[in-house]
Formats: structure tokens, sequence, C-alpha cells
């Protein structure tokens, strides 16, 4: 295989680049003298998960909870009514504009509110990313199930076939690989959206542990949680990619 | 001699757009018996596709008369048109061989012959050893070949077949003529070819029928003389000129 070396090189170089920025890093801290509190080195960030105090396995539990829970729900409710938007014309026609609305109003100033009407912990902060994620995930849903050749519909016509057969064989799977550009964008935002419901009220998660930290200038802590909370992001994007690997063929992927 | 495979009489169409009406056929007559392979020719906009949509059920027509088959000849127009269009539209998500049974799947079949049949179909438009590669590992010349396989899964009696060849450049589109004659032969369907290559009429059809554009109407519907199996040296031969001046002068371009 001709290709196998450069692909290898490939990944070697992502790989290094990663090491390379860790490196400056520490370079940046060690040889500029810089404070502990302004920036840790890589080495003082990693031990900030030795203290006990700030339970790293429960915070990043409750985290990456939010973020699933508010992704999983993100993805079934998305699908869900780009679903039912292609099957009934005139829901779309209503519903549609009105998401598009909704969809301008910056969902992360609906914090305030959430906190208002369902107090705060997990199940809001799951909200605060489901809110976050829906509208991508429903909008290229429902633009992946309208997108059908003219000319294939015609060809199931000759052959009678019925509109369920269009949709199992042809509309959804069609669409899918629209519906993993909408989740992969939403894999992204419900992190951020769970952060930010864990900054406005939370007493629980990576979060509101960076909160705590900040007043104790425990920088270290706050470098180590972020890393964290990247992680969980990257997991998850890990998984949609996977899936994505598995059920679209790499011609009809889109970017 | 009986009653002929397609016989259409007196074919009339119009579309309606904001009131006003746009004729895409003014009147169609003609008769196609089992097993030709006939030419439809014109230019853009003379409602070449339009008829072919008309033969394949999906456009009600406003006058005139349409009758696929016939005793001797049944037709069940649910299992019995292939079509095969400009672009070959294979799904990009199914392997070549899953491509070419989507008809067998929608109708029904049972999969097991139908999946032997997808192979021999594809040995027979020449896509042998392909069937598990997906489209995008395909040429255009090669999709549109499996295209063929597919408009022939379920073994229907009429081809519809819409400027198959259109989107293909000149070189790949005359070894698909070849390849369309030799399919032809060896599948013996009726098959109804809309182009608007002159010279690919003319070499693929047992007949042309030429339709002019402004107002669309038929304009000559005529026997192509030329024995078969055809071959590319007869395009430079006198007769095959004949037919070809003949349809340049009909279509006001000489």
């Amino acid at each position: 295989m001709a290709g196998h070396p450069l692909a290898l090189q490939r990944y070697a170089l992502a790989v290094l680049s990663h090491i390379g920025l860790i490196v400056a890093w520490h370079l940046f801290v060690k040889l500029g003298d810089v404070p502990k509190f302004v920036m840790p080195s890589p080495y003082e960030t990693v031990r900030a998960l030795l203290v006990p105090n700030y339970r790293w396995a429960e915070n990043i539990a409750v985290t990456g909870t939010e973020i699933f829970a508010g992704y999983i729900l993100a993805v079934v409710f998305g699908i869900g009514a780009a679903l039912l938007f292609s099957w009934f014309r005139w829901l779309e026609m209503a519903v549609m504009p009105l998401l598009v609305s909704l969809n301008m109003i910056p969902k992360v100033a609906l914090g305030p509110l959430i906190i208002v009407w369902f107090k705060y912990g997990i199940g809001p902060n799951a909200l605060m990313a489901f809110a976050i994620c829906f509208f991508p995930i429903v909008l290229t849903t429902a633009r992946g199930l309208r997108e059908v050749e003219p000319d294939l519909l015609d060809l199931v016509h000759t052959l009678k076939g019925s509109r369920w057969q269009l949709f199992t064989k042809i509309q959804l799977p069609g669409a899918l690989p629209y519906v993993f550009s909408g989740m992969k964008v939403a894999a992204i935002l419900a992190v951020a959206g769970a952060i930010v419901g864990e900054f406005l009220g939370s007493d629980r998660g990576l979060g509101y542990l960076m909160l705590q930290v900040q007043v104790t200038l425990d920088t270290a802590a706050m470098f180590m949680a972020v890393i964290l909370i990247t992680l969980i992001g990257v997991v998850l994007y890990g998984i949609v990619l996977a899936l994505e690997r598995m059920l679209v063929p790499r011609d009809a992927r889109i970017a | 001699m009986g009653e002929p495979f397609i016989h259409l009489a007196g074919v009339r169409k119009a579309y309606r757009t904001r009131g006003d009406a746009l004729l895409a056929i003014s009147e169609a007559t003609f008769d196609v018996e089992a097993g030709e392979l006939v030419s439809l020719v014109g230019p853009s906009g003379c409602g070449k596709t339009t008829l072919l949509k008309i033969l394949a059920g999906l456009h009600p027509i406003d006058s005139g008369e349409v009758r696929i088959g016939s005793p001797a000849q049944p037709f069940d127009p649910s299992r019995d048109i292939g079509m095969v269009f400009q672009q070959p539209l294979l799904l990009k998500w199914r392997r070549v061989i899953d491509n070419v049974l989507l008809p067998a799947e929608i109708l029904g079949l049972p999969m097991t012959q139908s999946r032997a049949r997808a192979r021999d179909l594809l040995a027979l438009v020449g896509l042998k050893g392909k069937e598990e590669l997906y489209p995008y590992e395909l040429s255009g010349g090669m999709q549109q070949r499996a295209a063929i396989a597919r408009a022939l899964i379920h073994d229907p009696k009429l081809i519809l077949m819409d400027e198959p060849f259109g989107a293909l450049d000149a070189l790949t589109r005359e070894k698909m003529n070849l390849e369309l004659l030799r399919i032809w032969e060896e599948a013996k369907k009726t098959i109804l070819f809309v182009t608007h290559g002159i010279t690919e009429a003319v070499f693929l059809g047992t007949r042309v029928i030429v339709l002019t554009a402004g107002p669309a109407r038929m304009a000559d519907n005529f026997r192509v003389e030329l024995p078969h199996p055809r071959t590319l040296e007869m395009k430079t031969s006198e007769a095959f000129g004949e037919y070809t001046r003949r349809i340049y002068r009909l279509l006001g371009m000489e």
C-alpha cells in the first residue's frame, strides 16, 4: 500500500505538534520564570490531580453526565423533529420558521431563566447543553431529508414504491451525512452549554470546581479542569466520528 | 404482425405556469414494435423528456392515447419499465451490486435470485469484479454501466433512457454506444433512447423519431436501414450521412 506510510507520517506529525505545544508551554513557564498562579507548568497542572479535596472523579462524572445527557436528548429530539417535518409538510411550514427565529436567541442568555424555572443541578445544566445543540441537529437533518434527487423519486415512482420504501432506502440514508455534520457541530456546543450552565449555577462539576479554585488562585487546578472538560468533548466527538465512519461511506461524508 | 408494443396517438401535453399554458408536446403519434431501439432526437425543450415521463406513467396526458403492451406482449407498468437518466444517480452509501438491486428490493423480488442476476448483469455491462466497490470508486462511464444494470435487474420489457451518455466525454460516449448496442442485442429489450446527439440517434436507432421545439412537435419518424451489428465505420458511410443530413435539415441547421 503506497498510501500507508504517508498516513502514518501524518499521524506522527499530528502527535508531534501536540507534544510540541506542551514542550513550548513548559519552556515558556520555566525560562520566563512565570509565577505559578499566572500559569502553572504542565507538571504542576497534572499534580493538581493529587488534591483529594477537588474530587476529580465525581466532578468529571457530573459534567460528563450533563454533556452526554443534553447531547443525546438533542440528537433524539432533533432528529425526531426533522423526521416529523419531512412526513408532515404543513408542520414544517409552520414550525421551521419558528425554529429559525428561536435559533437566533443566544442560548447562554437563557441560563438565568433556566435556574429560575428548574433550580440548579445536573438536570438544568443538561437542559442548557440540550438547548444549545438541538438547533444545529434539527436544521441540518431537515435539510438532508429534503435533498432527494427528483430523478430518484421518478425511479421509485415508476416501480410503484411506497413512501416508506422511499424513506428507508433513499431519503434517510441520503440524509445521514447531514445528520452527522449537525451532530459534529453540536458535540462541540454541548460541552460549552454544560460548562456555562455550571458557571451560572451549580454545586458540582468541573465548571463549578473552576469557580471554587479561582477564589484560592489555584491556577493549576483551573488548567486541569479545562483540560478535562476538553477531553470529555474529545471523547464525545470521537464517538460521533466513529459512528459516522461505520454508517456513512467515505465519499458521502460532509466535512 | 399484431398490435404494436407501444402505441401513441395524438398525444398532447401542456404545462401550466402562472396561467400560461406551455405546450410540451403538441401532437405525438407513433408506434414502437417490441425489440426496437428507437431514438428520440431533438433540441432542448422539444418535449422528449416529457414524452419519456408520459411513457413511464409519471405524467398524465391532456388528450390523445397511450397504450403500452398488447395481448401478445402483456405489460405491467410497475414491473416492466427500467429507467436510465443522464446522471447515474447511484446511491453513494450502497455498493455497486446493492445499487443494482434497488428496484428488486422495491418490487419485493426474491433476493437470492436477484443477487445472482445482478452479478450476471454487472458482467453483461462489463463490471465484473466491481460488485463490491462503492460508486465513487468507479469512473463516470462505469457508473452509467451500473445504472444500466440497475434498469435491467427486474427484467423489464421496456427501457427508457434519458440522454444517458450526455454527461460523458466524447470517447467514452462512443464506447458506451457500442456497449449499449451489444447489451440491447443480448438482453432483447425494447429501448426508447432520448438524445440531442444526431449521430448518436442514427447510430443506435433501428428507428429515429425527430422532435422540433417551439412549438414542440413531431417532425419525422423513419427507419434506419443500417445492418446490425453496427460498427463505427458505418458513421462515415454515405447512407449514414443521408440520415444525419435528414435530421439536420429538419432541425433547421442546414
